[in-house]
């Protein structure tokens, strides 16, 4: 199966190429960046499409995919969740929060491992994991939902309601 | 600067020498070319276009900037490592990767005036003689990259990037790319590989000097952006003078960002080495929380090895050697290093006696665990072997001989990886260890001495996944 590139995102992406005259493998992250962006996740057609644009075996690509977190081969919830893990924000109650967001959203984490680290909600609305350190330990507990930012997040109702 | 106003609760500390977060939360300042350029923006590429790239570097040599990525190394010495007989491209890649826990600096340069990082950017690559530059940033800053993008673009409008800037017969090209989650990639090798559309795994250095063999096998200098900021304020008022902020070898200005059990967490440029410890916690940050006490300071991001309190320091040389406490350290780079720990990315987290130490290292161990790139061997086990040793005394089913185990884990890897996280990943671990056995010890059950624990019960005991 092959998969359907708009025709707009494709000329994005031809463009994103451009950036790296050198060589065209640099261009792995954002080609994939921008198909995560648009298919939510990183499926094995997403890797192909990619390795032939980029004149690449598939395995240098998949190689990427697999290493770094920000990078997901299954489909998140409509809006993703993640909550920052690391000391700060854990001080300042980001495993509180981690779970109050489950139990509001009706997510359960018990299949979690390093290797699937997201749980989606029973609707798909709403996916989540952990991330590690954020980078706004001031303000924590902190989350990204999507592209949002969030900082001093005390109100989880609030939160939500803001995506419903 | 006493016609700046801010905006109402963000006023700077009186302490503060606001010079690189200058137009952070100041009121009616905007992310905009126009705003940046009515206030003299881009006037020091300007002027440093005109002159001779060897004089820019030796300003910045003369300032004596360090690098406030962490490792605190000196800029200018750092682009003098490009060999001189190099006839091959040179790149510059501004490592906007901020991932070490505790900094949290970058991210409103980058957010609140991410032109004056792109002139420290364009000033340096004149500089350095490169003409293609990335702006490498961590991808959990999806608005900072899109911010940065929309900057870009304005300048290159203006013509501070392209072809010929400003007459000058000098090219550049300036990119965002973006990362995707790994903190190995604020490691400057780990980030090359992964600009390269690799897995980020850090070269061994020698030979992979990034300014002698950097990105695509060519002369390449990675700054922070901190560090690349101050490089247009030491081209506004030149190194010496620059260099006469701070205090002899710890020059100029850096900002600090202070989070954890403290009345008010936050950010403070301070003039570095003028400020000691106790007032950035006491007099900066309101003080501890009410009817608490220090227990301890992680003064420099997550891998800065930790300082208890109570415990004294021998700084200074000779007829100047004296002890100091905690409190007195001032907060500079050599002193934080002869204090046994570092002033690394500037991050400092401080931890009152409310905490359990076993839960704080666990946290730590479970983030490095984490982030392991795992190409050598003992930081790729170990870094996982300390979490879950960890995850044992947290959940009380520890034997006490499990610390010594976890120490020498921890010593294991410790010099014997390719990149300096081995050391990063050890050294909370060693400190802990080193500073807070008995608690930790305490947190064991000697009745467990020999047995094995499950390590799905374990996880689940933990919740900690």
């Amino acid at each position: 199966m092959s998969l359907e590139v708009p025709a707009d995102l494709e000329k994005e992406i031809d463009e994103r190429v451009t950036h790296y005259p050198v060589s065209k493998r640099s261009a792995v992250l954002p080609v994939l960046h921008a198909l995560q962006h648009h298919f939510g996740f990183i499926s094995e057609e997403s890797v192909e499409w990619t390795a032939a644009k980029l004149e690449l075996e598939p395995i240098k690509v998949l190689e990427v995919v697999t290493f770094y977190p920000g990078f997901r081969q299954s489909a998140p919830g409509k809006y993703h969740i993640r909550v920052c893990r690391t000391l700060s924000c854990a001080m300042a109650g980001s495993y509180e929060l981690m779970e109050s967001l489950c139990d509001k959203t009706g997510i359960d984490r018990s299949g979690v491992t390093h290797h699937n680290p997201i749980a989606v909600s029973p609707d798909g609305k709403f996916s989540i994991e952990f991330a590690e350190c954020l980078a706004s330990c001031g303000t924590g507990p902190v989350c990204l939902v999507s592209d949002d930012f969030h900082e001093a997040v005390s109100d989880v109702d609030g939160l939500l309601k803001q995506y419903s | 600067m006493s016609d700046v106003k801010y905006i109402a609760g963000k006023k700077p500390h009186k302490r503060e020498h606001r010079v690189v977060f200058k137009n952070v939360d100041r009121e009616g300042w905007d992310q905009s070319i126009d705003t940046y350029m009515g206030e003299g923006g881009y006037d020091q590429l300007k002027k440093s276009i005109k002159l001779k790239p060897q004089e820019i570097t030796d300003e910045v040599k003369k300032g004596g900037l360090r690098g406030r990525g962490g490792a605190g190394f000196p800029a200018g010495v750092k682009w003098g490592f490009i060999p001189p007989k190099n006839e091959k491209p040179v790149y510059l890649i501004c490592n906007a990767d901020e991932s070490e826990p505790g900094t949290f600096k970058d991210r409103y340069i980058i957010h609140q005036d991410p032109h004056q990082l792109i002139e420290g950017i364009i000033i340096s690559c004149f500089a350095v003689g490169a003409k293609l530059a990335y702006i490498y940033i961590r991808e959990e800053f999806p608005e900072g990259a899109q911010i940065l993008e929309t900057a870009i673009a304005e300048a290159h409008e203006k013509g501070f990037l392209g072809k010929d800037i400003l007459g000058s017969g000098f090219d550049l090209e300036l990119y965002v790319h973006r990362g995707a989650g790994a903190y190995i990639c604020g490691e400057e090798t780990g980030l090359i590989e992964s600009l390269e559309g690799k897995r980020p795994y850090p070269r061994i250095k020698p030979p992979f000097f990034p300014a002698a063999m950097g990105l695509y096998l060519c002369p390449t200098i990675v700054n922070n952006v901190e560090t690349l900021c101050h490089v247009k304020h030491i081209m506004e008022i030149g190194g010496e003078e620059w260099s006469k902020t701070g205090t002899p070898n710890n020059t100029g200005t850096r900002i600090l960002c202070v989070s954890g059990d403290v009345q008010k967490p936050g950010y403070f440029e301070v003039e570095v080495g003028k400020v000691t410890m106790g007032e950035l916690i006491n007099d900066m940050c309101g003080g501890l929380k009410e009817g608490r006490e220090l227990k301890a300071v992680i003064p420099g991001g997550s891998s800065a090895k930790v300082l208890r309190a109570g415990e004294t320091f021998k700084i200074g040389k000779g007829d100047d050697e004296k002890e100091i406490s905690i409190w007195d350290i001032p907060m500079d780079f050599d002193t934080l290093a002869a204090c046994g720990s570092m002033a690394g990315s500037g991050g400092v987290i401080v931890i009152d006696d409310s905490r359990s130490i076993s839960w704080v290292l666990n946290n730590i161990n479970a983030f490095y665990a984490h982030e392991s790139c795992g190409q050598c061997t003992p930081c790729r086990e170990g870094s996982l072997w300390m979490k879950k040793i960890t995850d044992r005394v947290v959940a009380g089913k520890a034997s006490p001989s499990d610390i010594d185990t976890l120490d020498s884990v921890a010593r294991n890897i410790d010099g014997r990886t390719i990149c300096a996280f081995g050391e990063a990943c050890a050294w909370p671990t060693e400190s802990f260890i080193d500073k807070f056995r008995d608690e930790l010890v305490s947190d064991t059950n000697p009745e467990l001495e020999g047995e094995i624990v499950n390590a799905e019960t374990l996880v689940a005991a933990t919740a900690l996944k």
